[in-house]
This record gives C-alpha cells, sequence and structure tokens, in this order.
C-alpha cells in the first residue's frame, strides 16, 4: 500500500519516504538495521497504514461505547455502581467483549468449531463458514468499490451505486433466466449482461453531466430511487415475477447461470471472487498502464490541464461513469448469480454505501479496495452473528463503518487524536470540485 | 472561474448588477418553446379530444374555516382543448418573440396549465379537492424550505452541505425521543435544532478546520445519521414505542379573519408553527442575506475568501457560523416529519427528501425565493401523485413515486440552465500564514 502511494500519490513528485535518510548507512552497518529503525520511526507518524489502523481501532472503540449506552443490562450495572462497583464494570467489559467476538468468530472463525474439526476430523466445513461468508460478503464490495474508486480517482463522484448494481442484476437475471445454453456460453452472457445493466444507469448521470452540467451526485442519488421503484415494477409484472407469485419476486436463475462454487458445495464462496480478483488486477493495470487511464487520471487531477492537451473531458466523463456503473453492475451480477439467484425489493441495500466506504478506505487503489473490501466485509457477516447472538442491531457495523472513513478521509484529525508526527505528505483525499 | 471572471464583472457595472441572473440564450428560449408546444399537443389531444364530452372533472374549491366557494365543474374534453390553445400561443410567443425577457414567466405559465388539464383528466368523473392539495403542497414543501435554506447558508459561505440528508434524520429522531419523553413539543423542536447543530458543527471542524473533502464528509455524515438511527430505533425506540416514540403532533393555527379568505386562506394560514416559522426563516434569510453588512460578508466568503480576508473578515468564523446555523435548520427540518405530521420516527423517513432540498436550491440560484418557487413545485408534484395514486389506481404506483426523483433529474439537468455557484463553494480554505 505504501509503494502505490508513492508511486501515484499527488502529481508534485513526492520522495519515497526516509529516501534521504539511505545513503548514511555506508560505513559498513548492517542495511537491514536502517530499515528496522525507519520501520519503528514510521510506526509514529501518520502515514496511511498507521492513520488506517488508528481510524479502525477508534471506531471499534466508539462503537464500544455505544453498545454500552444502549444496553439495558449495562446502564442497570452502572445505577447499581454504588452498591456493586466491581459488577457495572464486569458487565460492561462482558457485554462488548461478547459482541465483539460474536463479530469476529461469525467472519473469521470460530475457535471451539476449529478445534472440534481438529479432534474429530469432521465439521470442516462449518469450521470454514465463516471466512467463506467473509469472502462472499467481499466480492460485491470489491466490484462495486472499485467502479466507486475509479469515478473517484477521475474526479467524478458516483454515489448512485445502489442503482447501478440493481441495473446490473436485473440484466444478469433477464439472461439468466430467458436464454438457455451450456453454462459455457450461458454464464459468460449473464456475467456481461450485469456490466452492460451497470453501464447503461451510469450512462445516465454521464451524458447529463457532460451536456448539461447536471451534478452526478445529485443524478445518481435520485437515479437510486427511480431504480429501486423500477425494481419494484418489474418485479410484480412478466417477464420477471415468478409464477404463481402475487409479492414482488423474481423468477429463480437456473444451474447454468449460476457462479460455481470453490470449495464444495457446503460453502458458498464462488467464482465471483476470481472475478472480482480479476478485475481488480484489470483495474490496476487499467490505470497506470493504459493510455485512457491515463487520460481518466489526468482528468481527475487537473481538468483544464487534460483539455488544454486535447483531451475530451465530457466524452471521457461519460466513459468514466459508464465503466464505474459497470464495474458496479458487476457486483449487482456477482451477489445474484453467486447467492441469491433472485431478486426482491430493495435488493442489494446497503453495498451501494458500502462500496463507497470501501473505496474511500483503500484510497481508490486496487489493492486497498482489496483489503478494504474484506474489511468491511468481515464486519458485517460478523455484525449479522454479533446480532443473532447477542442481539445488538446489525446497524452498528454501519455506524463503524462510516467512522472509520470519517478518520480515514480527514488523516489530521487522527494525527491530532494520537499526537502522531507528520508524515510531510499530505493524505487528505480532495475528489470533489464544488459543482462546477 | 474566480479571478478571471470577477475582473471583467466589475468593470461592467451592467454585468455585476445580476451576477447570478439566469442567461437564457435563444435555443435555450426556443427549447422551452417546444416544450410547452408538445405539453399543449398532449393537452390538447390527450386530456380534450381524447375524452368524452360527458365527462366531467369537479374541484372542490372549500374547505372547513373559509368562507365556502361553490365547486369548480368543468367539461374536461372542452376545457383542456382550450387550455391547450392558450399553451399552444405561449410557445409560439417563446419561440417567435425577440426578447427573451420574462420567458420563465412564460413558461412557467404554460406548464401550469398543463398541470390544470392534466388534474382535470385524473379526476374525470372523479371529484378533487384542490384546497386539500394546495394544503397538501405546502405541508409537503415545508421541510423542503428548511432543507434548502440550510444548504444555501452554507453555500453562500463556500461551504457544501451534502448531509442536510442525515440532519433531517437526526433531527427527526431526536425531535421525536425528545418531544416523546417531555411531552413537550417545543423541547422536541428544541432538539430537533440540536441534533441537526451537532452534525452541522461535525461537518464544520471536520471540512474547515482540518481541510477535508467536503462532499466526502457530508455523504459519510448521512451514512452514519442514517447507521445510528436506524441502530437507535432498533436498539432503543422500537422496545420502548409508547415511552419513547410517540409524540403528539404540532396543531394548526387558524390566524383569525385571514384563515376565512376563500381557497386560499385555509391553505396559508391555517397550518402548523413549522409552516408559519419557515415563512419567517425565508424572509429572515432574504433580508439577512442580500440587506446586511453581515449578508454581505457572507457572501464574500463564498465568493472570494482571500479578498474577504484581506479586508479583515474572518472567513473561518463565518464558515463556522453558517454551516453550524445550517445544521440547525435543518434539525428543525427534519422535525417537521415527526413532529409535523406522523407523530413517530421510523428507520430512513426522510427518503432522501435532503437531496431534493439541495436540488431546490440549485433550481433557485441559491436565492430564498427562488428555492420556494423550487420546493413548491416538488411538493405540487408529491401531492399530485400522491393523489392520482388514489383516484386512479389503474397506473404502477411506483411510476408515481418516482415522479419527485425524475422531475429533480429533469431540474438540475434541463431546466435549470447554466447556473453559477458560488465561485468558492466546496473549496477548502486556508489561510496565508
Amino acid at each position: 500500500m505504501i509503494s502505490a502511494d508513492a508511486t501515484t500519490g499527488s502529481p508534485g513528485g513526492v520522495e519515497p519516504p526516509g529516501s534521504g535518510e539511505e545513503p548514511a548507512g555506508g560505513d559498513g552497518k548492517p542495511p537491514a538495521s536502517v530499515g528496522w529503525t525507519r520501520y519503528l520511526r514510521r510506526l509514529s507518524e501518520a502515514n496511511v497504514v498507521v492513520v488506517t489502523i488508528l481510524a479502525i481501532f477508534t471506531a471499534l472503540v466508539i462503537g464500544a461505547i455505544l453498545i454500552l449506552v444502549t444496553s439495558t443490562a449495562v446502564l442497570h450495572a452502572w445505577g447499581r455502581v454504588g452498591s456493586a462497583p466491581g459488577e457495572a464494570f464486569a458487565t460492561s467489559w462482558h457485554t462488548v467483549a461478547n459482541a465483539y467476538s460474536a463479530m469476529f468468530e461469525g467472519s473469521i472463525f470460530s475457535p471451539s468449531a476449529v478445534g472440534h474439526a481438529i479432534s474429530t476430523g469432521r465439521g470442516w466445513t462449518a469450521a470454514f463458514s465463516p471466512i467463506s461468508e467473509t469472502l462472499v460478503s467481499a466480492t460485491p464490495l470489491m466490484l462495486a468499490g472499485m467502479g466507486v474508486a475509479i469515478g473517484f480517482s477521475t474526479g467524478v463522484f458516483n454515489i448512485g451505486a445502489q442503482g447501478q448494481l440493481i441495473g446490473g442484476a436485473l440484466a444478469s437475471l433477464y439472461v439468466g433466466f430467458e436464454v438457455h445454453a451450456t453454462i459455457w456460453l450461458h454464464l459468460p452472457l449473464v456475467i456481461i449482461a450485469g456490466a452492460v445493466g451497470g453501464a447503461i444507469v451510469g450512462f445516465i448521470p454521464g451524458i447529463l453531466k457532460a451536456q448539461t452540467g447536471a451534478h452526478e451526485v445529485i443524478v445518481t442519488i435520485m437515479l437510486n430511487y427511480i431504480v429501486l421503484y423500477l425494481l419494484v415494477y418489474l418485479l410484480t409484472t412478466a417477464p420477471f415475477q415468478q409464477q404463481g407469485q402475487t409479492n414482488a419476486i423474481s423468477r429463480v436463475m437456473p444451474n447454468s447461470a449460476r457462479l460455481p462454487h470453490l470449495l464444495g458445495s457446503g460453502l458458498r464462496v464462488n467464482a465471483g471472487l476470481i472475478v472480482a480478483i480479476l478485475v481488480l488486477l484489470g483495474a490496476s493495470w487499467f490505470m497506470r498502464k493504459s493510455t485512457l487511464g491515463f487520460t481518466f487520471r489526468v482528468i481527475g487531477i487537473n481538468p483544464d490541464a487534460g483539455r488544454t492537451a486535447g483531451m475530451n473531458v465530457k466524452k471521457v466523463t461519460v466513459l468514466v461513469l459508464m465503466l464505474s456503473g459497470a464495474l458496479v453492475g458487476l457486483a449487482g451480477m456477482a451477489s445474484l448469480s453467486g447467492t441469491d439467484f433472485f431478486m426482491a425489493t430493495g435488493y442489494g441495500g446497503g453495498v451501494g454505501f458500502n462500496a463507497i466506504t470501501v473505496a474511500l478506505l483503500g484510497r481508490n487503489r486496487p489493492l486497498g479496495v482489496f483489503l478494504g473490501s474484506l474489511l468491511f466485509a468481515a464486519m458485517i457477516t460478523g455484525g449479522r452473528n454479533m446480532q443473532a447472538v447477542t442481539g445488538i442491531d446489525l446497524d452498528l457495523t454501519t455506524v463503524i463503518q462510516a467512522l472509520i472513513v470519517f478518520m480515514v478521509a480527514t488523516p489530521a484529525l487522527v494525527r491530532d487524536i494520537y499526537r502522531l508526527k507528520d508524515s510531510g505528505r499530505s493524505l487528505t483525499q480532495l475528489i470533489s470540485k464544488g459543482w462546477g | 472561474m474566480s479571478a478571471a471572471d470577477v475582473a471583467p464583472a466589475a468593470s461592467q457595472a451592467h454585468v455585476a448588477i445580476r451576477p447570478e441572473g439566469r442567461i437564457v440564450t435563444v435555443a435555450r428560449r426556443r427549447g422551452m418553446g417546444i416544450f410547452v408546444l408538445i405539453l399543449a399537443v398532449v393537452m390538447f389531444w390527450g386530456f380534450g379530444l381524447g375524452v368524452p364530452t360527458s365527462q366531467q372533472a369537479t374541484f372542490l374549491l372549500t374547505a372547513p374555516p373559509a368562507v365556502a366557494v361553490s365547486p369548480l365543474v368543468m367539461s374536461v374534453h372542452w376545457v383542456s382543448m382550450v387550455l391547450g390553445i392558450l399553451a399552444a400561443a405561449l410557445a409560439l410567443v417563446l419561440m417567435i418573440r425577440r426578447s427573451s425577457r420574462g420567458a420563465y414567466l412564460i413558461f412557467t405559465l404554460g406548464v401550469i396549465l398543463f398541470f390544470w388539464a392534466f388534474l382535470m383528466w385524473v379526476s374525470r368523473d372523479e371529484t378533487l379537492n384542490f384546497v386539500d392539495m394546495l394544503a397538501e403542497t405546502l405541508i409537503a414543501t415545508t421541510p423542503l424550505i428548511y432543507g434548502s435554506m440550510s444548504g444555501l447558508l452554507c453555500e453562500r459561505a463556500g461551504v457544501v452541505n451534502i448531509a442536510i440528508e442525515g440532519q433531517f434524520l437526526a433531527g427527526a429522531f431526536l425531535g421525536a425521543m425528545i418531544g416523546s419523553v417531555s411531552g413537550d413539543l417545543w423541547l422536541g423542536m428544541l432538539g430537533g435544532a440540536v441534533a441537526g447543530g451537532i452534525f452541522g458543527s461535525l461537518l464544520a471542524f471536520l471540512a474547515l478546520r482540518y481541510g477535508a473533502d467536503q462532499i466526502i464528509v457530508g455523504v459519510v455524515i448521512v451514512a452514519f445519521c442514517t447507521g445510528l438511527t436506524n441502530f437507535l430505533t432498533e436498539q432503543v425506540l422500537t422496545p420502548n414505542q409508547t415511552t419513547l416514540n410517540s409524540p403528539n403532533t404540532f396543531s394548526p393555527i387558524a390566524l383569525p379573519l385571514l384563515s376565512k379568505i376563500p381557497i386560499l386562506g385555509p391553505v396559508l394560514f391555517d397550518q402548523n408553527i413549522f409552516v408559519y416559522l419557515a415563512v419567517v426563516l425565508l424572509v429572515a434569510i432574504n433580508i439577512g442575506l442580500f440587506n446586511t453588512r453581515r449578508g454581505l460578508r457572507v457572501r464574500a466568503v463564498g465568493e472570494h475568501p482571500r479578498a474577504a480576508e484581506t479586508v479583515g473578515i474572518s472567513v473561518m468564523r463565518i464558515r463556522y457560523q453558517n454551516v453550524i446555523m445550517g445544521g440547525v435548520i435543518a434539525g428543525i427540518g427534519g422535525a417537521v416529519f415527526t413532529l409535523g405530521s406522523v407523530g413517530q420516527f421510523s428507520a430512513g423517513m426522510t427518503d432522501g427528501y435532503g437531496y431534493v432540498a439541495l436540488a431546490a436550491m440549485i433550481f433557485g440560484r441559491w436565492r430564498p425565493f427562488g428555492a420556494l418557487v423550487a420546493a413548491l413545485l416538488f411538493g405540487f408534484a408529491i401531492s399530485v401523485q400522491s393523489f392520482v395514486a388514489i383516484v386512479r389506481p389503474e397506473i404502477p404506483s411506483p411510476f408515481l413515486s418516482m415522479a419527485p426523483y425524475i422531475i429533480t433529474i429533469a431540474v438540475v439537468s434541463g431546466l435549470v440552465g447554466r447556473v453559477r455557484a458560488p465561485a468558492a463553494d466546496g473549496k477548502p480554505y486556508t489561510a496565508e500564514g
């Protein structure tokens, strides 16, 4: 993450951190110790890794406080703090520890399930299930997050992931149940349809911004609502509605349109993850090596410079939103064709917002999006387990995510809270350019 | 955008007088003319010739406190055709006339004629209570007014407040909870104001002190408020619905005499305190912004902070004050959702209206009364939509629900024309050391 940051960071020719100290080790000192002290110094410096980790830590602490003040058991215990002070602390600790350990066990692994599997040799599926679920949740986040990130790094603020995701899923669903073919032909068609569906929804804010100057933030948000209602309508009409249903539920994807499982039928992790990783690799190549990606980045940093250099800013705006929408549409495809197989009203709720947080947390870089998706997916799947085990509402994870992004978006705040040294580089992400 | 534009404006006095005026190009005026002509055709053929001559629409024009007026009974067929011809005439005026003066007025008139014909067509063989529809328009408009005033205060000082939706939610939540616990609606409204103020302060703190991207912070504040109110609703309100989430609502106050005016009396002068307060707020902000020394400073800070700082205005102080004040106003606007009508908080109840309010502000060119007109348009669309859903169940309701959002897109993309935001809007400012 750090090296990627140094190469594609601010355009002013940033020096790699600590490069000035390197020649000092010329008197026969082993270079490893130089690296070691530099490593230690980096830990107290406000760089990307330190800020991100402290942001996650701080958000979890605030989340814990929220758990405490909304738990009746804890509040009762503190009501009797005069007579039993130990109990108040013990109850508080147990409440938070139970919540967060349920979150951990639901998303990574449960020690008891793993122990059981080791001692009996059976139940490996149950032991791997949490991590499989995390990967399943992470797949659409990676795709949608990368879609939003491509927009961000081009100065386009795509908040329409929700609508584009539904657009992609609808297109995939249609191709899924209307086309009959072998899986080798059918599945690629379903995947392409997802990208096309998302791109169509992305095209609308793109063309409106290019032609009329309508700001994409408002248009994409409004489109989210419009597409949600469109989905409600389509799900109650032929050809989408499931036969014999009066509810708004779609037909089901046939087997030939489903992404195959990767680790046996017991675990839901599927080929969508491979699609996501390939897309991330492709995006990395595209943004760093391709001509069009270079154009995107130039226009993101300075549209006037791009225009002067002969780049067609309007065309690029449309292309960016279509590409962004296409990746988000793939996210819709991945969750539909990977795990859900049918659609209901409000489909994909939450992924739209999570895509934005993932892109911000990952600083718009493919590796960052990958790691950010894993983290937030773990929080979401863990949050479901937490809700089931302790009854604490899943929305807590949204709050924690938002807190993390607050701090990642304002690194200087984290630096001030923890009195870190200034790393000498601005980590603040500036994307928007007013309403221009 | 900044220096290059300001210099010629200062040298040419007549440009400087109305720097934010809508520039109506000939092409745009012709475009508007064609649009009105299309409406006229729809009115003439669709609502006029397409309807049997026997069908009549009845508009009731009386509501309780007002003096009674006899209802308006119209033949849909003939009246729509006449209205269509009138609209066609307006369209021709738009297209042929040399001057662009008053183009928007003529355009608006054409749209109003269309709405008239549309309402007749919808309520053919039915009865429409027109006074109720206008009253509902005003009720739907009220939170939008608060929202757009919040956005306006912030953006005039150069800070984009896209967090209105979140401040709405926070205000609606805390307003309902405090109003319910204390049993005092005024305390509830105060609670809403405080909740909005807190998130206004958070936006100000992160955007001004740390120079964070204002749109990112705004979007994340919305997400944070959505998550937090959902979480607290599930954890705290739902188990204690009767004690924590059942405030009363402000009852309408009929102003003596004024509320007896036919048709408009009950619409304008028999409303709850939120509506009256919104009117006061509109007037106060309009005067404050354009007729006071402080307003001039705010606008200077929003247009050219460096210049403002040079003449001794504290950019940061003005921005802090305005953003926090904007948050407070949006918080009160949020309380409208719970204390004004519904009397209960439910998760995600603001339905994106915070963004609609922002669109109204843009459509209104960052001016209070411009925003009011836009907000009324949205309010009317919402009110018509709920009426149509009742009278014409054959029209799929999802399409009707889409209407306000489609209008928002149409407004920000087509109808607005080229608007000019305050020049420093959304740009972090750092004083030079």
